[in-house]
């Protein structure tokens, strides 16, 4: 079944099935592609990879993190006032208290909830959408854990620290290698439905960047198995959790000491907010695809806008790393419908490789993520050996079908079932012929800064996952972004619980930094009249926009 | 991207829908409003090309998450049809309403460590699945093309793995819990059931828990300490010198020859 491709992207499939053979022959002999010298790796990253580039980027004017360049997208919401400058909420009866609230509903969140709770303490879990609506349920290909004989957390900290440059947080980077082999026990233990082998050993890959075996999945669809099981295990703890969904916090709440007092909430389907009054605040709310860095397509959830950070920044937490995003390098670049979607790193794992549109290989389909996308914009951008689409967007193949070739009929519907019918859907069928990928805006490797109890630098603030910053350095390896929320949203929970039992209350809980902030920005001639955090993307046409009541905020 | 010839330049408008010049519109109803909106949409889409800015309704846009089932007819035809907003294009006549939430029985008491074998633990917690008549219309009505009937007549004669494996694609959207005659929630009975199966009926992995163990013990944290004093410089040279597992190799069976570290 190809019917989904246009006649001349199948004569252009052709030049791939012609080099098939010898391909499948150096294969099969263990021949590979090149791999980069540490030297290569510097001149494509420097010439091709949006986040060395000047475009797109400016200085930010305000708060802890003043002066340091990021992309503009992200510096237009932190230079922005508060949309409850306006609204003055009554703070002095909190319409709830608790021991843990717990900012956003995906892995991260869920992880720290539960920790919490194991801990005996009182969660109220607060997400923007549905619980589970993240970007966990789309990470697909795995969660690495050193828990094979040849391996060890050793290892996987150096597979990290190379991976991320040598530029991660050594502290964050030790805690979750340690952990992980835990991690992965944990969720076994919970039912998870991991790749097996008949005896009960864990079936484990390599990744981009990996020396060792370590990935661990769930067909391809890890995350969302991850997030399931969760989402099930939270619903069970009921007596000590509690879900405000389509509730998104929007600033949080500090007392007269600089201490986090808890957060105001918005009902989205009401238009209502609540005061959350809390011991200590856990923020995970994801990362920020949906700003769409310099028109890249994302492959984040709808949610990814990231709230978090901007709110953490107006309490005055600083970031890390926020000049760092990860493009994935296999984004689905046809067809159109599907554009900007993962395609898991899995298919590269199984032995799929990146071809021009002459069919030939021009990179090792398994170097660090950042490298592979600047090779693949190289391709198709500097070469001009690109294939476009008839929308006019470009891409390289990347051949699934030798992986039934190499390991067996069927195999690519048994280890990739949730790409395979993605595909399906639209006529194309990936065992038989190849996908079109382009590199596509994937991870934000930045975030709130934290230490390896996941503490901010804001005391009774915690954060965990993606909205995060420092364990992956300046490039993430696949399987380590599932492990990092876990980690670090049970050390969360774990921190919350030691703050507690040491007798964490915060005092008068008050709105004072929005106003202070506001001032500052004012001050500088920064205040464009914008307001954050964001909320909801908003992907209306221009002509619609222009006709709306409130362009400035449509949501709250 | 500065090296791009405008020949070259790929096309980046994020997520937003800009249609070519010649693009082709179609009508489609939505809730029984009409609306044009450019052919090749996926529902989605083309519900935010008309100005619709999701609450519910829309989550992962990828096909994974279940936030986005959608009931539709096309007009003229009795038949209806399912599919996620995200990943359905629209078609001439197609009149559509989205479900994104419907009410569902959910059991809370599960237990991983009942000594109660799988299939009766699935049969006390969702006795109503003996109800099910057979009909078949949960998996017509799956999006994600899954033998929903099939799954719940493994747990029914008590095949809990094989249901369970059977179920595995499951995204939760709840679309086959809104057509059953007989009251079933299948999409929560299959969760239990892929826990019970998983924690219950697969062998635990022997490797893992013994290395959990020795992060336990504690061993590994004078290495990682270690790592986390050393220079740049020397820890570069132990990321370039790593050796890397060959790709071929059985599992198990492979073994590094620096094993100081293991």
């Amino acid at each position: 079944m190809s019917e989904g491709y246009t006649p001349e992207m199948l004569d252009l499939i052709k030049r791939v099935e012609e080099s098939r053979p010898q391909r499948l022959s150096e294969s099969r002999a263990g021949k590979a592609f090149p791999a980069m010298s540490m030297d290569a790796r510097d001149v494509v990253l420097n010439a091709f990879h949006p986040d060395y580039t000047e475009e797109g980027r400016r200085a930010l004017g305000i708060g802890p993190n003043k002066d340091e360049v990021y992309p503009e997208e992200l510096i237009d919401l932190l230079e922005s006032r508060s949309i409850l400058e306006a609204v003055k909420p009554d703070l002095s009866t909190p319409g709830y208290e608790t021991d843990v609230l717990v900012i956003g509903g995906g892995g991260g969140g869920s992880a720290a909830a539960l920790s919490a709770a194991g801990e005996g303490l009182n969660v109220i879990m607060a997400t923007k959408l549905r619980h589970g609506d993240s970007n966990t349920v789309m990470a697909e290909g795995g969660i690495q854990g050193a828990d094979q004989e040849p391996d060890s957390p050793y290892f996987h900290y150096l597979d990290v620290i190379g991976g991320g440059h040598f530029t991660n947080e050594r502290s964050l980077v030790a805690a979750m290698t340690n952990d992980a082999p835990v991690i992965i026990e944990w969720l076994e233990s919970l039912g998870m439905m991991f790749d097996k082998h008949p005896d009960g050993r864990m079936k484990a890959r390599h990744g981009g960047g990996t020396s060792r075996k370590r990935m661990h999945s769930a067909g391809d669809m890890t995350g969302a198995e991850i997030m399931r099981v969760l989402r099930d295990e939270t619903r069970d703890r009921k007596d000590k959790i509690k879900i405000l969904e389509f509730s998104p916090a929007i600033e949080l709440l500090m007392d007269e000491n600089g201490r986090c007092a808890g957060a105001v909430l918005n009902n989205m389907e009401t238009g209502a907010y609540y005061t959350v009054k809390a011991k200590t605040t856990i923020i995970a709310t994801g990362g920020t695809g949906r700003l769409h860095y310099r028109g890249f397509a994302c492959t984040n959830h709808y949610g990814a806008t990231g709230d978090g950070l901007v709110m953490a920044y107006r309490a005055g937490a600083k970031l890390g790393y926020m000049d760092s995003v990860q493009y994935h390098p296999t984004g689905t670049a046809y067809p159109e419908q599907n554009v900007g979607l993962l395609v898991t790193e899995k298919v590269r794992g199984l032995g799929g490789q990146l071809l021009n549109i002459d069919g030939e290989q021009f990179v090792f389909p398994l170097e660090p993520r950042d490298v592979e996308s600047a090779a693949i914009i190289r391709e198709c951008v500097g070469n001009g050996k690109g294939v476009k689409t008839p929308t006019g967007r470009l891409g390289v193949w990347l051949d699934s079908p030798l992986i039934d070739e190499l390991h067996g009929p069927g195999t690519v519907q048994r280890e990739l079932p949730a790409k395979y019918i993605q595909f399906k859907r639209f006529g194309i069928d990936i065992a038989k012929v190849p996908m079109l990928v382009y590199p596509t805006l994937h991870y934000q490797n930045g975030g709130i800064a934290i230490n390896d109890q996941s503490e901010t630098t804001i005391p009774g603030l915690y954060a965990a996952g993606e909205t995060t910053g420092g364990v992956h350095g300046h490039n993430r390896l696949m399987g380590n972004s599932l492990l990092d929320i876990l980690v670090f949203g049970r050390r969360a929970g774990q921190a919350a619980a030691t703050a507690i039992a040491g007798g964490a209350e915060p005092g008068t809980a008050s709105l004072d930094h929005l106003v202070e902030y506001g001032k500052t920005l004012s001050d500088a001639g920064l205040d464009r009249g914008a307001v954050s955090p964001m909320i909801l993307p908003n992907y209306a046409t221009d002509e619609i926009r222009s006709r709306r009541w409130d362009v400035k905020s449509p949501t709250v | 991207m500065t090296k791009c010839t405008e020949d070259n330049k790929p096309i980046m408008v994020g997520d937003r829908t800009i249609p070519p010049p010649d693009a082709r519109y179609i009508t489609i109803s939505i809730m029984g409003q009409p609306y044009e909106v450019p052919e090749t949409l996926t529902i989605l889409k083309a519900m935010e090309f008309v100005g619709y800015q999701f609450k519910r309704g829309c989550g992962c846009r990828g096909g994974i998450c279940g936030a986005c089932g959608t009931f539709y007819r096309i007009d003229g035809d009795h038949t209806l049809k399912t599919g996620l907003a995200c990943q359905t294009v629209v078609e001439p006549g197609m009149i559509l309403a989205q479900v994104p939430f419907f009410p569902s029985n959910r059991a809370s008491d599960l237990d991983l460590e009942s000594k109660m074998p799988a299939d009766q633990q699935i049969a006390t917690m969702y006795p109503e699945i003996f109800r099910c008549v057979g009909c078949g219309t949960c998996t017509r009505t799956c999006p994600m093309d899954i033998d929903v009937m099939g799954y719940i007549a493994y747990f029914k004669r008590g095949d809990i793995k094989g249901g369970a494996e059977k179920s595995f694609d499951c995204i939760m959207c709840g679309l086959c819990a809104a057509r059953c005659p007989a009251n079933i929630s299948q999409f929560n009975v299959a969760m239990t059931a892929r826990r019970i199966a998983s924690a219950k009926l697969t062998p635990k992995s022997g490797v893992t828990a013994a290395r959990a163990e020795q992060v336990r013990s504690g061993r590994y944290e004078p290495m990682l300490a270690e790592l986390c004093e050393m220079s740049g410089e020397d820890l570069k040279k132990l990321y370039v010198e790593r050796e890397r597992e060959p790709d071929l190799a059985k599992p198990g069976e492979w073994m590094p020859e620096d094993q100081t570290h293991l």
